[in-house]
């Protein structure tokens, strides 16, 4: 009673955050108005505008809500925020289907070069970048942000920390991803793969990225359970590292603050070096490390059985986050970086086979006296899998981390045939499989609308990756020898040109197995609204207790 | 106490753990990059490389704004069909003033580190504007619009002042005279180009896209590609003072 007589103020995040987007957009503006070119003109008016709404949120929100923040608790149960949830759920979803949209346009420009339109926004070189971003940075970002944001909250069993902060965390990055794409139509990148979007866009990122440290780290600091939970530390490794990374590779000197062109402060082989470290472990702490965490969280319930091993846990953990790291110059090999650095990677990149299947037969031994489920429950059988493929895809990548097979597969289409066994058979499954668990559980619901449709969603999705990666495998390996074959009489036998034209089938094969991964997310998105949609009447009384452990 | 006993340490303190991340991570790194920077037989010892002229960089400008290092490598590696088919493998001090570097990732079309001088201007032109009139089996995007957009001088000495302070060794008579360099590298009639070539020696001069008037993005970038791996003279080149 108390509580409601006091008189409603304004909390200091509300305030200080209304002060920063108001002026923040009148900056932008200004900004906008003295711009030397004109995405960057765009962008800056994009900003002011996004600035000025949320201020007018933020206040607006404040005008609407009770005196007091949510309880941290109701009925001795924790109160757990699952409004950021929701929305980053839906937003890996969205991106999700427009990355995947937009691999497939690409891969069939590849096919059929006429798609290109000679237009400067439709061409392969502008599209690419948006594709690898919206798939590894927008879906799996936001998978990522949603899943850490979830376990987080369940295995402290506490409310995420701040009011506003989480809010912050989800609308920033996702703000970041579109001034980051739409950066790429127009031009705008510094060209490190994985690293494109220009210095602003940097900057907005590296504000949003501590603001999420910040709120997850302070969340497992008032945990009501004495230990942190395993996926937990998966979580925080991504994080770290992950700022780390993003403030290593991306120094860049802006020619004007008031244009979007800047000039990285590495140069040639050193800014080699750190462009693959960075770009390596942004696959080794991204898109494994943080779905590794999803594996550690989602398998164990999905199968109610416990983590296989906590001491594998640990070794898997600490041998994993010290050996990647390493990795980045088998993206070198040959090149003019020094021996001993290629070497050092090559060396690391092999004994990272060991942990990686040592996380594998943890994933995998969690199932110990559950295997019966996978036949009757596809969203565990998509999740286990998605540790299959890990498998094969952490054997295949120190394979051809080892020079001589390096020599060959380098600058084929083999290392895209590698990524992608990676990124749609692990990274992409197990992030369904945890979408599939996670949206009933966010709005309450006892289950899918379908599992038959998830079903189908497996069948499509696996028989495209399977495309994918074989015709990928043979067009990669079939260059690779075309490139140094030799005549009898010691003249190189093909030309450059007779090696592309041989690829022709094979890039028509990826586009089909992309068209299938890409109909299989959209028949999961139409399964998943169906689930948010479904009646009142569907909802289970017994998942507020189920939530609650 | 055990050694998984120790290890509740870590489970137990979010900033310890935190901690122990941050040093397990750091040692690779560390111990891969920093001496890049310090050990001298990095970067060999070479003549001829020299900063880009403004024109050349607008087209380098050009080609990481559209994106070309996705399908095109700019790394000869030292194995004998590449050496063969595209020329001297790539030293790392030809691209010692690339900021950011594009030795590429991805051969969807060919290594471009020593395309300069082999085509003519003509078919550079012929082919970036629409690559199947000149290679019938090429997947190149066409780029009709470089001939049709003049570079945007009002940045040209900005450009060189930022490389200057990220350590291309521009003067500052080359930052003065940007402008007019650019535009004269492009137009073999114009008098600026005795004083261009005093402060780029040896670089090309000449009308790349044939067209009169300002100089376009299809000049800049071609008199890029046209300069790609030629500053060094491999004849004089000694192999054996560089090896490492």
């Amino acid at each position: 009673m108390q509580q409601s007589q006091c008189t409603k103020w304004m909390t200091h995040g509300e305030a200080g955050l209304m002060l920063f987007f108001s002026m923040a957009a009148f900056v932008c503006a200004f900004a906008a108005a003295k711009a030397l070119d004109a995405p960057f003109a765009f962008h800056a008016s994009l900003t002011a505008v996004a600035s000025g709404v949320a201020s007018f949120a933020i206040m607006n929100r404040y005008l609407d809500r009770p005196a007091s923040l949510p309880p941290e608790e109701i009925n001795g149960k924790p109160n757990y925020n699952v409004g950021p949830i929701k929305f980053a759920s839906f937003m890996a979803m969205f991106w999700g289907i427009a990355g995947f949209a937009v691999g497939l346009l690409i891969a069939s420009q590849l096919a059929w070069p006429a798609l290109n339109l000679d237009l400067p926004w439709t061409s392969f070189g502008r599209l690419r970048p948006l594709h690898t971003s919206a798939v590894i940075f927008a879906f799996g970002g936001n998978v990522l942000i949603a899943t850490s944001f979830y376990v987080v909250q369940r295995t402290c069993r506490t409310r995420l920390v701040g009011d506003l902060a989480p809010w912050f965390v989800v609308l920033g990055y996702n703000f970041f991803i579109l001034i980051a794409g739409t950066g790429y139509l127009l031009g705008v990148t510094q060209s490190k793969e994985y690293a494109e979007p220009e210095w602003y866009a940097d900057l907005w990122l590296t504000i949003v990225w501590v603001v999420y440290l910040v709120v997850f780290v302070m969340t497992l600091v008032k945990r009501k359970e004495p230990h942190i939970f395993v996926a937990n530390w998966f979580y925080l490794a991504f994080i770290v590292t992950i700022a780390v990374l993003h403030l290593g590779n991306n120094p860049a000197l802006p020619v004007s603050v008031f244009g979007s062109k800047s000039y990285i402060a590495w140069g040639g082989v050193q800014d080699a070096m750190f462009q693959w470290w960075y770009g390596h472990n942004a696959v080794g702490f991204f898109l494994t490390a943080g779905f590794l965490a999803i594996m550690y969280y989602f398998i164990p319930k999905r199968a109610e059985r416990p983590v296989y091993s906590y001491r594998l846990s640990i070794i898997h953990f600490w041998a994993l986050i010290f050996l990647y790291i390493w990795a980045g110059p088998h993206h070198l090999h040959y090149t003019a970086l020094p021996d001993w650095a290629q070497t050092l990677g090559m060396t690391f990149s092999i004994m990272l086979w060991m942990p990686s299947w040592g996380g594998m037969i943890n994933g995998l031994m969690t199932l110990s006296g559950a295997w019966d489920k996978l036949r009757t429950d596809p969203v565990l059988r998509m999740l286990v899998v998605s540790v299959a493929f890990y498998g094969m895809s952490t054997f295949e990548g120190p394979m051809m981390s080892i020079k001589v097979v390096n020599s060959l597969s380098h600058y084929t289409d083999w290392t895209i045939g590698h990524v992608h066994s990676g990124a749609l058979g692990w990274v992409g499954f197990v992030s369904f499989g945890a979408l599939y668990c996670l949206i009933p559980w966010l709005w309450d619901r006892k289950g899918l609308y379908s599992l038959k449709l998830v079903n189908w969603h497996f069948w499509t999705a696996s028989i495209g990756i399977v495309l994918y990666i074989s015709a990928m495998w043979v067009s990669g390996i079939l260059q690779g020898l075309m490139w140094r074959a030799y005549t009898s009489l010691g003249f190189l036998e093909y030309s450059f040109l007779e090696t592309v034209e041989a690829m022709h089938p094979f890039y028509v094969i990826r586009a089909a197995g992309g068209a299938l991964f890409l109909i299989g997310a959209l028949i999961m998105a139409y399964n998943l609204w169906m689930t948010v949609r479904a009646s009142e009447a569907d909802i289970g009384t017994e998942l507020a207790l189920q939530a609650a452990e | 106490m055990s050694f998984w006993t120790r290890h509740q340490i870590f489970e137990k303190n979010s900033v310890i753990l935190i901690a122990g991340i941050l040093v397990v991570i750091a040692i690779g790194g560390l111990v891969e990059i920093t001496p890049l920077f310090y050990l001298k037989s990095t970067i060999e010892v070479v003549d001829g490389v020299r900063p880009y002229t403004p024109l050349e960089l607008a087209g380098r400008n050009i080609y990481v704004r559209e994106g070309c290092y996705l399908c095109h490598s700019q790394m000869v590696r030292p194995l004998r069909d590449e050496v063969e088919r595209y020329g001297h493998f790539s030293l790392a001090a030809e691209s010692m003033y690339d900021h950011p570097f594009q030795w590429g990732s991805k051969r969807t079309g060919p290594d471009l580190a020593r395309v300069g001088a082999k085509y003519s201007d003509e078919w550079h032109v012929t082919h970036l504007t629409n690559p199947r009139a000149i290679v019938p089996q090429s997947v190149m995007p066409g780029y009709p619009f470089l001939a049709q957009t003049e570079v945007d001088t009002a940045v040209v000495a900005d450009n060189l002042k930022a490389s200057r302070v990220v350590g291309v060794p521009y003067s500052d008579e080359q930052i003065r005279n940007a402008v007019a360099d650019l535009k004269a590298q492009a137009d073999p009639d114009n008098v600026g180009t005795d004083a261009f070539a005093k402060r780029y020696p040896k670089a090309v001069i000449r009308n790349f896209d044939s067209k009169a008037g300002a100089p376009t993005e299809m000049d800049a970038l071609v008199a890029y590609l046209q300069m790609l791996g030629t500053l060094i003279d491999f004849k004089l080149y000694n192999e054996k003072a560089n090896l490492r």
